[in-house]
Parts: C-alpha cells; sequence; structure tokens
C-alpha cells in the first residue's frame, strides 16, 4: 500500500522560510501571490492491505517523529 | 560533579563541552554514545551538547530526540537529575519533551556565527548560581535554527513562573529587538523546565571558558554547577 503523509505548519507560526519564497516568486514576477507557507510530503510504502491499521500505523509515525504537533498539522492519505 | 556528555552522529560541540568541564570541575565527563539505554551510575548532570545531529535532517533534534538513550535520560529528569542541554541540545530536548516550544529557523534566515550578550533572568537556579540576575554575559552562538517560539499560553506560564533564564540583550542589559539576533519571542536565549532541573539555552557557554578564548563569562554556569553539588554534597 502506497500512502502519503503531509506535514504543515499550523496557522499563526511563523515560517520564515515560505516568506523568502513568497519574496523570490515576486521577484521572478509570478503575479498574485499572496502568500506562501513550507511544508513537507512522506511518501510512504507500507506493507498489509488492511486500511484500517495502515491509518493508524501511520498516524503514529506522524505523531510520534513526522510532525511535531507543537507547530505542524498533518494529513495521512492511503493512496492504494 | 559527575557529568555525562551525550554524543550522537553530527553533534560536534561534544569535545568543548567535555574540556570545558573538566577544567571546571576537575573531573573528566564520561561520554555516552546515543545507542546506549542507560547512562552511568552516579551520574550528576548530564549534557546534551551542540552540533548537527544526523544532519539536522528532518527538524533539528528531531531524529536524536528519539534515540535510546533519551528515555533514561527523561527518567533521570523525571527524578530530578539535572540536565543541560547547549544549542543542538536544546533543540533536542524541546523536541523529546523534555523542554516545551520549539526551535524555529531564524527570522533573518542566516545562520547567526558571533557573540552575543544575555541577559542573565535568575541566579537562584543550579545553573546561574555562578552569575548576579541581571548580570549581563558575552558568550557566542552558532545556529540557524535558534528562534524560539511557544503558544501564547506556554510563553505566559514561562515568563509568569520565572522560566526564562537568558535573554538575548545589549551589552548594558537592554532586552531591545536589535540585539535579539533570531528574533526569539520575548528574546529568549534559554528556559528551564516546570522543575528547575533542565536548562535548554542556544549560546555556547562551554566555548568561554578560559583566557585563550577572549572571554570567561560561561565559567560561571559550570562553576555554579559545581559548587551546586560541592554545597548538596
Amino acid at each position: 500500500m502506497k500512502a502519503r503523509v503531509t506535514v504543515t505548519l499550523k496557522s499563526g507560526v511563523l515560517d520564515p522560510q515560505g516568506k523568502a519564497i513568497e519574496g523570490a516568486l515576486k521577484s521572478l514576477g509570478v503575479s498574485g501571490v499572496a502568500s506562501v507557507r513550507q511544508g513537507k510530503v512522506f511518501d510512504i510504502e507500507i506493507e498489509g492491505g488492511d486500511r484500517t491499521r495502515i491509518e493508524a500505523a501511520l498516524k503514529s509515525a506522524a505523531e510520534k517523529l513526522l510532525a511535531n504537533t507543537v507547530i505542524e498539522n498533518y494529513r495521512v492519505e492511503l493512496i492504494g | 560533579m559527575k557529568a555525562a556528555v551525550l554524543v550522537f552522529p553530527g553533534i560536534n560541540r561534544e569535545r568543548d563541552m567535555a574540556r570545558a568541564l573538566t577544567l571546571v570541575s576537575g573531573r573528566e565527563p564520561t561520554m555516552v554514545w546515543h545507542a546506549e539505554s542507560e547512562l552511568p551510575a552516579g551520574t550528576d548532570v548530564v549534557v546534551i551538547p551542540g552540533g548537527f545531529s544526523y544532519g539536522d535532517y528532518l527538524r533539528c533534534g528531531a531524529i536524536a530526540a528519539r534515540a535510546p538513550i533519551m528515555d533514561a535520560v527523561r527518567t533521570f529528569a523525571q527524578k530530578g537529575g539535572l540536565v543541560l542541554a547547549i544549542c543542538n541540545g536544546f533543540q533536542i530536548a524541546c523536541e523529546a519533551g523534555l523542554l516545551p516550544g520549539v526551535l524555529m529557523r531564524n527570522a533573518q534566515l542566516r545562520f547567526i556565527c558571533r557573540d552575543v550578550y544575555l541577559r542573565v533572568e535568575r541566579s537562584d537556579t543550579p545553573f546561574t548560581r555562578g552569575y548576579n540576575a541581571g548580570q549581563v554575559i558575552r558568550v557566542p552562538v552558532a545556529h540557524g535554527e535558534g528562534n524560539y517560539i511557544a503558544d501564547g499560553e506556554t510563553i505566559a506560564r514561562l515568563e509568569g513562573e520565572g522560566r526564562v533564564v537568558f535573554r538575548y540583550a545589549s551589552p548594558d542589559g537592554i532586552v531591545d529587538p536589535n540585539w535579539n539576533h533570531n528574533g526569539a519571542m520575548n528574546a529568549i536565549a534559554g528556559i528551564i523546565n516546570e522543575r528547575g532541573n533542565v536548562l535548554g539555552m542556544m549560546p555556547h557557554p562551554e566555548n568561554h571558558v578560559e583566557a585563550l578564548m577572549g572571554c570567561t563569562d560561561g565559567r560561571g554556569l559550570f562553576a555554579g554547577l559545581v559548587d551546586h553539588f560541592q554545597k548538596a554534597a
């Protein structure tokens, strides 16, 4: 089973890297960029076919390591 | 004072730390590899030194915080053992849940390597008893992610309980955005946990302990610790 865990900064948390990217996009003349927030994507291959168990394992992975829940949110998707 | 210095892959300040501890306490610390599951018997203080554990992959300190030795450090801290976490060590301590908050990318996005001035906010902790409250010390920093942040409630608690022990300041001790080089909330450079036995700080007191280094302002931290254990004995 393939899965994707997406980690994003919680709203209100200052994101200096996102700000720098936003500035670069503006200087490149990309029109209409209002703001940029940088996050992370983890593509994970996981054994087994039990979706409930896999979702629980990925949630545990995100809580224990992939995200720092003080400042980040995460989302788990099973891609199949 | 029996110190244990943790060593993770990618840490690079452990020898500076060992040198400072030996110089000030007269006793060489034990170096403890991250894959160990126990601290040496009779350890008084655990030091998590600076560096770039695991190349700062994922988030600074995130992977080191999950190393086997950290369970032993958590147990040690729960029993009241002293933990001194410097720079990457501070990041590791936050990731390990020993201290609240997170060290984010410096607000100016630059790696900063220079001396800074710190105002010592209180002298009644085992880590700061070698200083006077309000004293200003000069110590080096070397970090790209030292911008301390926490939610409003946590900041209010830290401030309310007097748990901010070092703040970035001017040489005169004035807290001012111009001297808060990494943009940390409330110019926070170092905090202690609720019980007062875990200190995390971004600057490197171990690099200002002998005349050869051009400044000895960091020595008070180690001298204070030695004094703490001598008084307790």
